[in-house]
């Protein structure tokens, strides 16, 4: 039949099409290609990360290293899908210090103790260390350590005539009212309460300052105790009152930065990109004004002996458990995290190796770029009162009551108590 | 020779088998990719809703039965999701039928400039959902937002407000970014609809005596119903559904105010690492889309009716 | 008599105005923000049109610097890959939706109806139902991250649309002209080709830009399934723009502009097609 010829035609046409389109040139028989993933514009730029890619490739010409970028908010799914799949869609992937419970459990990530040097184990920070490991095996490689900073503009404060940021967040508050009388700034404080992981970020900073935890001994959630609902309440009333700038409920950190850098905030708790950024005069309008101090505590906090007070926003790199070149992947996670590479790209990330930060190398690291000699102080002085989330396997489900729970409390959609009863209820439920 | 009770050569077979040939012939290359790509995750993820599914590796999948649906059935959240879903869904849907026929008929009496409103019709249509969220998520800003910009220079409040952590207004901005991105298509439809009526119809009336308001009920309208009836089932099945939008400008927040039920299903497949409970959801979506379905075939495919 | 038509045009053009800024705010406020640098969209009182207009924004995303974020460098291949992607998904469902469409209304062989409802019915199927067993074949055929992957999860909402809408519009080819065909002698297949296609030219268009917008305006499978320059798409492009770390809202502006502007030309290029395909296909249902 002549038709039968000219759909022949078709048909091929449209293969013809589609393989143009689909297919990729095949690589070449011999090299072995990892599959990295992990998040864009944290830490280290994807153009930094690729020229380490680049630099490890030209050392290890068996191993090519294909990197992925995506936004915070997708890698933790896409390592989900990724898994789902033989072999695993990724090799390596950036693991969030909220996330090895969770894929422990499902079997994601790989045991690497006996990969480990006593070099590695003891250069970094024993911090670091207990990130990636559980139960006394390791699962992954160190990389970034963040915490969140208390950062306020001292043009402002100069202004109004106030001589030392807060000590404690009564002191801020009173600060903030000093600020908001005179005309200074509208709203002085703006937060992260926006409902993602950025609300439980804060939340942990302010629960442990006033002395709270998220979990009692045996595992029970007690974060709903008269501690947790005194914090709660405090943070809704100073929105209230109109110290706290309303949109916190609808801000993530970038907004948060967004604000602080406009000059319209006078206090802005942050990861430590927002301090670099503030004196980038395409982004600032606050060049030269932000200043760090230590994040302040509750009088109660205080008074119980808590000195400071923040949350690990740490990061690793792990390899996939079901990954057939986990050797090689090893290899490039080792070079990632070296101390040589580490150093050398300081200016966008404070390396991980404790050894950095002692003696020599401290001034050398302190020397290393126009920010460091205020970030690596502020560091060192905010790090160790970095406190962790809990590390249970059923955190995201977790988080995410939680997460609502504060929003509800913070929009007068529940009282706090109540708000954060329900919320405990659903971490029993998930602890069991 | 003897004809004896011969089959029919192959060559010729009956015009009906013929056809049923080519029919299958044409159809088979769709078929096929509807089977693989359709068919068979559906049924999969079918299955998958019957078992407790752990996200993982090794993870052992326990046969649960009924188990995801009566927790989701169960699940306050479920509920408040669901109805929240109607809301939007009713609320977006109503709005741009209302405001499409309205702009439809003022396309169609011609006033001043109305090939430049169709034009411009166009324009929010092909806009990608993506852009629409991101630039109404941008008026929407508490700081720096349009919509307070626009609003303080009126004079209409006196303080930026911060739209987007509303709970009261949360839900109904996203339905406002949504119209504004579908509605044109009602519009467009409907306007297509109108410029197909006889005229007669309604120059006979008005020489009967009828006004404006009385032609437009019963004579107008009930013609346009088969493109309302179109517009509406379309529209609805599709917003039931909404996610993107969602994603973009709210994920689902304040204090949960917009989470839609596929934005639920989304994220305990993913977030939460429940594949059991995320299967059972999307059939769910599925059912009520299926049954929307088919009460738009039933309204449609039934014998015409004469006017 | 003639006052009152004047008096009634010039209140349909008063009703026109607010519709026309309705539709035109949002976008002309867009194109503003593309054009303004990161310091004055946050300044306060707005600038409803920036003191310092720049095409920076514009320039970072086609002609990248060092200094420029990862997201605008990769803008441009995002724009290419999706114009790939839906330019293969619009041929394959007009090549073989057509086929399928064809015969479901004029060739009937009894499952006709049925068909044709199952075809309406897998088009209701949210996308998150079929994600992860499409993302494990993908996977296992280590496909991911490669644009074909998308082109394939795309017919699974394309192709029955462009079926549904080209049925509709073969419904409203005269029948007459086929039975004439028929007397003639020609096959199906031979009717098909030779009399219903070359009418059909504008049903076909219209189908063939109604797949088009679609395929360019999906984002849920594209998120998934890409992230790597290979394929990953203008939509996942525009919102990795608002990444962990920055906020970089004027360059999302430009990156809006830009992802807008190939699916509003389509649009605007075969707009007649738009009413005729809603006309057969929706008015006739």
């Amino acid at each position: 039949m002549h038709y039968i010829h000219k759909i022949s035609l078709l048909v091929m046409a449209v293969v013809f099409v589609v393989a143009s389109v689909g297919c990729a040139p095949k690589p070449a028989a011999g090299p072995v290609t990892i599959h990295v993933l992990t998040m864009d514009q944290a830490g280290l730029k994807p153009a930094d990360i690729d020229q380490i890619a680049r630099e490890f490739e030209a050392k290890n010409p068996d191993i090519k290293v294909s990197m992925e970028y995506v936004a915070y908010d997708n890698v933790h799914d896409k390592i989900v899908t990724g898994m789902a799949a033989k072999p695993p869609a990724y090799d390596a992937a950036m693991i969030d210090v909220i996330w090895p419970d969770e894929f422990i459990k499902a079997g994601y990530l790989l045991d690497v103790t006996n990969r480990v040097t006593p070099d590695m184990k003891s250069g970094m920070f024993p911090a670091a260390w207990n990130g990636v490991t559980r139960n006394g095996k390791v699962y992954g490689m160190p990389w970034l350590m963040d915490v969140k900073y208390f950062m306020y503009n001292k043009d402002m404060l100069q202004k109004a005539g106030i001589a030392a940021p807060p000590t404690t967040w009564e002191e801020l508050v009173d600060q903030a009212q000093i600020l908001k009388d005179k005309g200074i700034v509208e709203f002085p404080v703006i937060w992260s309460w926006n409902q993602k992981e950025g609300v439980v970020c804060d939340f942990t900073v302010l629960l442990f300052g006033n002395g709270g935890a998220f979990l009692d001994a045996s595992g029970k959630p007690v974060f709903n105790d008269d501690k947790g609902v005194q914090m709660l309440t405090w943070m809704k009333k100073t929105i209230d009152d109109g110290l706290t700038n309303p949109s916190s409920v609808a801000s993530d950190e970038n907004a948060v930065e967004a604000d602080f850098l406009a000059g319209k905030s006078a206090f802005a708790v942050n990861w430590l990109f927002q301090y670099s950024d503030s004196n980038d005069a395409s982004k600032s309008q606050i060049v030269g004004q932000a200043a760090f101090a230590p994040m302040p505590v509750f009088k109660a906090g205080a008074d119980a002996g808590i000195k400071g007070s923040s949350v690990d926003g740490s990061s690793s790199f792990a390899i996939m458990a079901t990954s057939p070149y986990a050797d090689q992947t090893w290899k490039f996670l080792t070079y990632l995290a070296s101390n040589e590479v580490q150093t050398k790209y300081s200016a966008a990330m404070l390396p991980v190796w404790q050894t950095d930060f002692q003696g020599e190398a401290l001034k050398a690291l302190e020397g290393a770029t126009a920010t460091n000699p205020v970030t690596v102080p502020a560091f060192l002085a905010q790090f160790p009162y970095a406190n962790e989330r809990p590390t249970v396997a059923y955190y995201n489900e977790a988080s995410a009551a939680l997460q609502l729970a504060i929003q509800e409390a913070l929009t007068g959609v529940k009282s706090p108590k109540d708000a954060l009863d329900a919320a405990a209820a659903k971490w029993t439920e998930l602890g069991k | 020779m003897a004809r004896t009770s011969t089959p029919l050569p192959r060559a010729r077979l009956s015009l009906r088998q013929q056809d049923a040939r080519s029919a299958w012939f044409l159809l088979a290359p769709s078929l096929l990719v509807m089977l693989g790509i359709t068919l068979w995750p559906v049924l999969s993820t079918f299955i998958l809703s019957f078992f407790n599914a752990p996200t993982g590796i090794n993870q052992t999948r326990t046969f649960v039965g009924l188990a995801n649906y009566l927790e989701m059935l169960g699940d306050q959240t479920f509920w408040e999701t669901i109805w929240r879903t109607l809301y939007f869904t009713a609320v977006s849907v109503g709005l741009e039928l209302a405001m499409g026929l309205g702009i439809a008929q003022l396309i169609h009496s011609r006033p001043w400039g109305w090939q430049f409103l169709r034009i411009s019709l166009i324009i929010p249509w092909a806009v990608p959902t993506v852009v629409n969220g991101a630039m109404w998520r941008w008026i929407y800003n508490a700081d720096f937002g349009a919509l307070n910009g626009l609003l303080m220079a009126l004079g209409l409040i006196q303080h930026y407000v911060p739209w987007l952590s509303l709970t009261s207004m949360a839900m109904n901005l996203v339905i406002i970014a949504d119209v504004w991105h579908t509605m044109p298509f009602v519009a467009l439809v409907l306007q297509a609809a109108l410029a197909t009526l006889p005229e007669d119809l309604e120059e006979a009336a008005a020489v009967d005596g009828a006004n404006a308001w009385q032609r437009f009920w019963q004579i107008r309208l009930p013609l346009l119903r088969p493109a309302l009836l179109v517009a509406l089932i379309v529209r609805t099945v599709d917003a039931f559904r909404v996610f993107d939008i969602v994603y973009i400008i709210t994920a689902g927040g304040p204090a949960y105010k917009t989470l839609t039920i596929t934005y639920l299903t989304y994220l305990h497949s993913f977030s939460f690492g429940r594949q059991g409970t995320g299967a059972a959801l999307s059939f769910l979506i599925s059912l009520v889309t299926l049954v929307l379905a088919f009460i738009y075939i039933r309204l449609l495919y039934r014998p015409e009716e004469t006017q | 008599m003639r006052s009152r038509k004047v008096l009634r045009k010039l209140m349909l053009f008063l009703i026109t105005l607010p519709v026309l800024f309705f539709i035109f705010f949002p976008i002309l406020w867009l194109l503003s923000a593309s054009l303004s640098t990161q310091v004055e969209l946050f300044t306060v009182p707005l600038h409803w049109i920036p003191q310092h207009p720049t095409f920076q924004n514009y320039i970072d995303i086609f002609f990248p610097s060092q200094a420029a974020s990862s997201v605008p460098r990769t803008f441009a291949v995002a724009l290419l890959n999706s114009f790939k992607i839906a330019s293969a998904v619009t041929i394959i469902c007009i090549f073989i939706g057509s086929l399928a469409a064809y015969a479901l209304v004029r060739i009937p062989f009894g499952m006709n109806r049925g068909i044709q409802l199952s075809i309406i019915a897998t088009r209701m199927i949210p996308e998150v139902s079929l994600i992860l067993p499409l993302f494990i074949i993908a996977s296992s055929l280590r496909l991911i991250n490669k644009p074909i992957v998308l082109v394939a999860t795309y017919m699974s909402f394309a192709l029955p649309y462009a079926i549904w809408l080209m049925a509709a519009y073969f419904q409203t080819v005269p029948v007459e002209l086929e039975d004439a065909a028929r007397l003639d002698g020609c096959s199906r297949l031979g009717i098909l080709f030779r009399v219903v296609m070359p009418i059909s030219v504008p049903g076909l268009v219209s189908t063939a830009m109604f797949v088009f917008l679609l395929a360019w305006d999906e984002f849920f499978y594209a998120l998934i399934f890409t992230s790597t320059l290979a394929a990953k798409t203008v939509p996942v492009a525009i919102a990795e723009f608002v990444g962990r770390y920055v906020a970089n809202v004027n360059g999302m502006m430009a990156g809006g502009i830009l992802a807008a502007i190939p699916p509003v030309l389509v649009a605007l290029i075969f707009q007649r097609y738009i009413v005729s395909g809603m006309t057969a296909g929706a008015v006739k249902g």
